[in-house]
């Protein structure tokens, strides 16, 4: 199922300072992006906007990122959304833990913007 | 050449040893001992050499080829082991005077009779057949010395030489063995008869092999030449023709087991022994043996093979045919000499061994229960009694192998009788090998491992093979004992495929080695079995301390122990041996008149020598008294106590002051680990707090630095942003260094009167910009006369701007509103900052003053400041010796309350201004 037109883009994170700067990022590329304060909210967000792709922080209020990842992937209607990981928690067993979750791809803070851009692309692109 | 010429060169040999052993023995006396050297000690040990070797191999050849090999590999590859083993077999004999394996065994295992005599029975039931063979390899080389190379079937003359033969041999044992009594006069003559026999053995060997290669043929080259044009005498020497890996396995475990179990092995080897040392030689030069006397084995088989083919000469004495056939008169006797000599040299010191042994422990604890132990001491006859004894078992011995020698033994080659008698006296391995090393070994398991052992061996061995003789029913091999199938003899259980010696070996062992394991670990040893096992496993100790557990309460006269000495041992020696002993302990002897219970211990050892551990164990109880007590060793035996009782108390307190200390160490270390937790975490919690500022810095920066053509809205947004979180990393940054400080005790407070009043004033001018943004209203209440607290301005200033931005951050976002109430409570002086926002829920209440504990404005979806400040604030108020706390209802607000303590100089302050 190939989508015609501009791919969407949900980031989920605690920062609204971190939101700005991913959000331009992402705008730049040409996606349409929505954007949520925590897991809940971004549940809430995905009743009215299918992402293909989730920018998903982890320790957030109310309902962390592993949560939130679960419970999308409880949903068959998400199967096709790909979930980027965008944390900083960065030790071994806390990635193993967002790929269990359901991550995608697991990416650390501070990151760096070319690269979060090129991977986000390259998954938008052949995942 | 005649019978009666070869009889005259027999007992003409046998003279000579009787001159050698005179000779030995008189060295001896003289102080210039010939056998005390390990060059005799390893000759001696060549004992395990008999005419099974001399004859036997050679006939084991012409049927299996290098398979006679196995029975001398197992010795020779575990020889360095009897530096461990055979030495502390040694040791531990020596300081219990054991003379048998019996003995050895029954004195590990507590010294009953039983075990002794159980194993004396298996002895003798596993040696006479052994004993039997070497007078059929005396008799068979009578024969072919003769020139009558077949052998007659029982004709009546023969087998009245056969009997003749067997008595001969006897009287030969009794003239050498039983001359005297006490086992630590060693049989020096019948030591060096042995050594010398083994070098006739050797050397015969040695000159039919060179006969052979040089005198038949012209060297090995032209022997095997004649030997590669047979396929048969090929297929012999290959291994793979005759390598049976089950055969072997059975043949070296048993063989290595020989050395210790076969008694007259054992005899020679640990009885004999001088000293101790000698097995640091022997473990090289036993093999050396082992290697000469098997070198020419093979060429003088095959030269057999090749050259008395029709003459009907029987395989097991080709090593005499040859000579006699090619060779000289000499030579022959020379050979038959050899044969002699192995044979003589088992046939004499297994009778002897196995007559100690029955005497020991059959016969005189049977005498010894039955006649009135009190009195039976007192007969002069006893020793000479026992030398009887012995003289008669020993006759009796030959007669049963004489017995079975024309029953079964003719019918059975050389070899196999030898393995079923190593197979038998295996069985001691496990209880001798467990007891030496391992202390819980009982003697309930011992007994039984030997009892189940033994009748493994019985059904899969002797059994077996008199059924396959058919002297007994032949159904019983085929479909197993009472027509039981798993009780096939040769196929236990089930387990086929296996030549029928390594069949019962691996059984018999098995089984055995399983019922000593299971019995005894079910099992608590009884006191004398846990002393004994102690000297067993532990002899090096005692041998160095002569420090023993004293197992004995009683007492006796030591007129009756000097009597029973004197019976046993002579009187002569008797004073000796109590004149070493009282010297040692500095005692005096002659105005004793009680022996004590070591001096018992000690009398009971030599008699041991004598008569064996367990009768002289029997003997020495029939004189001790009745253990009445006398009131001086009532009170010695209470006093005794009494400083157990004593040592146990302090004992006790010791363990229980360790338990508390280890306790409050386990303690301490909790608290240290707990302590580390937190400080792991909180540098984890910090360095995640870092992160999210720079995250944002780093990412907006890069946009700015790398996009020329960004519009002045989003460059403004952008940088204010950036100004943001930079501030937030440096406020971070310095709360943490504050706390850091705070913690470490490392602040020092400038403690002076505080006006809380103007303080509170202060605080809300410096936030006024914060309630301006926020619209929030602020009312501030105080009380009349409020006292002067003692503290730190600038820290207290800190916590009251930090409750009160607290108090704006949080209160309602329309309706602001925050009350400040100052207040007198007694002694203190009390602070409320009250808010009208959502208040706390009841999780958040407990650790609202933890470090990192936030709040959550959903509204703003942004996380208020570092998480740092409360925990700030209630470590100044704590530095100050006051309290913090916080009372608040989910939806109604929150109230932040301090209590602080009044400065307490206040009246000198009033008086001054």
């Amino acid at each position: 199922m190939e989508k015609k037109g501009p791919r969407n883009i949900l980031i989920v994170d605690d920062e609204p300072h971190i939101i700005v700067a991913i959000e331009f990022l992402m705008k730049e590329q040409g996606y349409n992006v929505q954007t949520a304060g925590d897991g809940e909210e971004a549940l809430e967000v995905m009743k009215t906007f299918s992402p293909d792709l989730i920018i998903l922080d982890v320790m957030m209020p109310n309902m962390n990122g592993l949560e939130a990842a679960k419970e999308i992937r409880k949903d068959s209607k998400w199967s096709e959304s790909q979930i980027v990981f965008l944390t900083a928690k960065g030790t071994d067993t806390d990635k193993l833990n967002g790929y269990s979750s359901g991550g995608d791809t697991y990416l650390t803070k501070p990151f760096d913007n070319d690269e979060l851009v090129l991977r986000v692309n390259e998954m938008l692109t052949y995942g | 050449m005649s019978l009666w010429v070869i009889s005259i060169i027999a007992v003409g040999y046998l003279s000579l040893l009787f001159c050698i052993a005179y000779f030995a023995e008189k060295k001896e006396r003289l102080g210039k001992s010939i056998v005390n050297n390990p060059y005799v000690y390893s000759l001696s040990l060549a004992i395990y050499c008999t005419a099974w070797t001399f004859y036997g191999s050679v006939g084991r050849v012409t049927t299996s080829g290098i398979e006679f090999l196995a029975i001398y590999l197992g010795p020779t590859i575990t020889a360095p082991l009897w530096l461990l083993v055979l030495k502390k077999i040694i040791k531990i004999c020596r300081s219990q005077r054991i003379t048998s394996i019996a003995d050895f065994i029954s004195a590990r295992y507590g010294k009953g009779s039983f075990l002794g005599g159980l194993v004396t029975i298996i002895c003798i039931i596993g040696i006479v057949p052994y004993i039997s063979l070497q007078l059929k390899a005396i008799y068979n080389s009578f024969f072919v010395l003769t020139g009558n190379f077949t052998v007659p079937e029982a004709s009546s003359f023969f087998t009245d030489s056969a009997f003749y033969l067997a008595i001969i041999l006897a009287i030969f044992a009794i003239l050498f063995g039983t001359r005297n009594l006490e086992a630590n006069e060693k049989h020096v003559g019948l030591v060096a008869v042995v050594a010398f026999e083994s070098l006739v053995k050797l050397i015969a060997i040695f000159a039919v092999g060179l006969f052979v290669v040089y005198g038949i043929y012209e060297g090995p080259g032209d022997l095997f030449e004649q030997v590669n044009q047979s396929p048969e005498l090929v297929r012999l020497m290959s291994v793979e023709g005759t390598l049976n890996p089950w055969a072997w396995t059975g043949m070296i475990i048993l063989s290595m087991l020989a050395m210790i179990t076969l008694p007259r092995q054992f005899h020679m080897s640990v009885v004999e022994n001088n000293q101790p040392r000698h097995v640091d030689k022997a473990i090289w030069l036993f093999p050396l043996y082992l290697f000469l006397i098997n070198l020419f084995v093979i060429p003088i088989a095959f030269a057999g093979m090749l050259k008395l083919n029709g003459l009907g000469i029987d395989a097991d004495v080709f090593v005499l045919g040859l000579p006699i056939v090619f060779g000289s008169k000499w030579q022959a006797i020379l050979v038959f000499c050899g044969g002699l000599s192995a044979a003589t040299s088992m046939v004499i010191i297994a009778t002897i061994s196995l007559s100690i042994m029955a005497s020991n422990n059959l016969v005189m604890p049977i005498i010894l229960k039955l006649s009135d132990l009190k009195g039976s001491y007192n007969k002069q006859d006893l020793p000479v009694r026992i030398i009887h004894i012995r003289r008669i078992i020993i006759i009796s011995i030959l007669i049963m192998a004489y017995g079975y020698f024309s029953l079964i033994g003719r019918r059975l080659p050389l070899v196999d009788t030898g393995l079923i008698s190593f197979a038998a006296v295996a069985q001691f391995a496990p209880a001798m090998l467990l007891g030496i090393f391992w202390k819980d070994t009982t003697r309930q398991g011992a007994t039984a491992g030997l009892i189940i052992g033994f009748l493994v061996w019985f059904i899969t061995l002797p059994l077996a093979s008199l059924s396959e003789l058919e002297i007994i029913d032949p159904n019983i091999l085929r479909e197993g004992m009472f027509g039981l199938s798993f009780l096939r003899p040769q196929a236990l259980f089930g387990l086929e495929g296996m030549p029928p010696l390594t069949h019962s070996v691996i059984w018999s062992l098995l089984l055995n080695l399983g019922a000593i394991f299971f019995v005894s670990v079910f099992q608590r040893p009884s006191a004398i079995e846990h002393a004994q096992a102690n000297i067993f496993v532990d002899i090096y100790r005692y041998e160095s301390r002569d420090k023993r557990i004293r197992m004995r309460r009683g007492k006796a006269y030591l007129h009756d122990v000097r009597q029973l000495l004197i019976r046993f041992l002579g009187k002569e020696r008797t004073e000796y041996l109590l004149s070493v002993y009282a010297e040692r302990r500095n005692l005096n002897l002659n105005k004793a008149v009680d022996a004590d219970p070591d001096l018992l211990d000690y009398a009971e050892t030599l008699l041991a020598g004598a008569v064996g551990t367990a009768s002289s164990r029997l003997l020495i109880s029939s004189i001790v008294k009745e253990e009445s007590f006398n009131i001086q060793e009532v009170m010695k035996v209470m006093d005794e106590t009494q400083q157990l009782l004593t040592y146990s108390k302090k004992l006790e307190e010791k363990s229980r002051e360790l338990e508390l200390t280890s306790r409050e160490l386990k303690r301490v270390n909790e608290r240290l680990k707990k302590l580390d937790d937190v400080r792991n975490e909180f540098i984890t919690t910090v360095t995640h707090e870092l992160r999210t500022p720079i995250t944002s810095i780093r990412s907006l920066s890069n946009i700015l630095y790398s996009r020329e053509k960004l519009d002045k809205t989003t460059q403004q947004e952008f940088l204010e942003i950036i100004v943001t979180e930079s501030e937030r990393i440096s406020r971070l940054i310095n709360q943490v260094l504050d706390l850091e400080k705070m913690e470490a005790g490392e602040v020092d407070l400038q403690l002076r009167a505080v006006n809380m009043k103007k303080l509170v004033k202060l605080a809300i001018k410096n936030c006024q910009p914060l309630l301006n943004e926020k619209k929030a209203d602020i009312e501030f209440t105080c009380d009349r006369g409020v006292k002067e607290i003692e503290g730190d301005w600038d820290r207290m200033m800190q916590v009251v701007v930090n409750l009160l931005s607290n108090a704006i951050k949080f209160c309602d976002e329309k309706e602001g509103k925050i009350e400040i109430f100052l207040s007198n409570a007694g002694n203190q002086v009390q602070l409320a900052v009250k808010d009208n926002g959502l208040g706390l829920t009841e999780e958040q209440l407990p650790n609202i003053f933890d470090k990192f504990t936030q709040y959550y404005d959903h509204k703003r979806g942004m996380k208020q400041g570092s998480g740092l400040g409360l925990s700030i604030s209630w470590r100044i108020v704590s530095l100050h010796k006051g309290k913090i706390w916080v009372e608040s209802t989910y939806g109604e607000g929150a109230t932040f309350n301090i209590l602080l303590p009044v400065w307490q100089e206040q009246f000198v302050q009033t008086f001054y201004t």
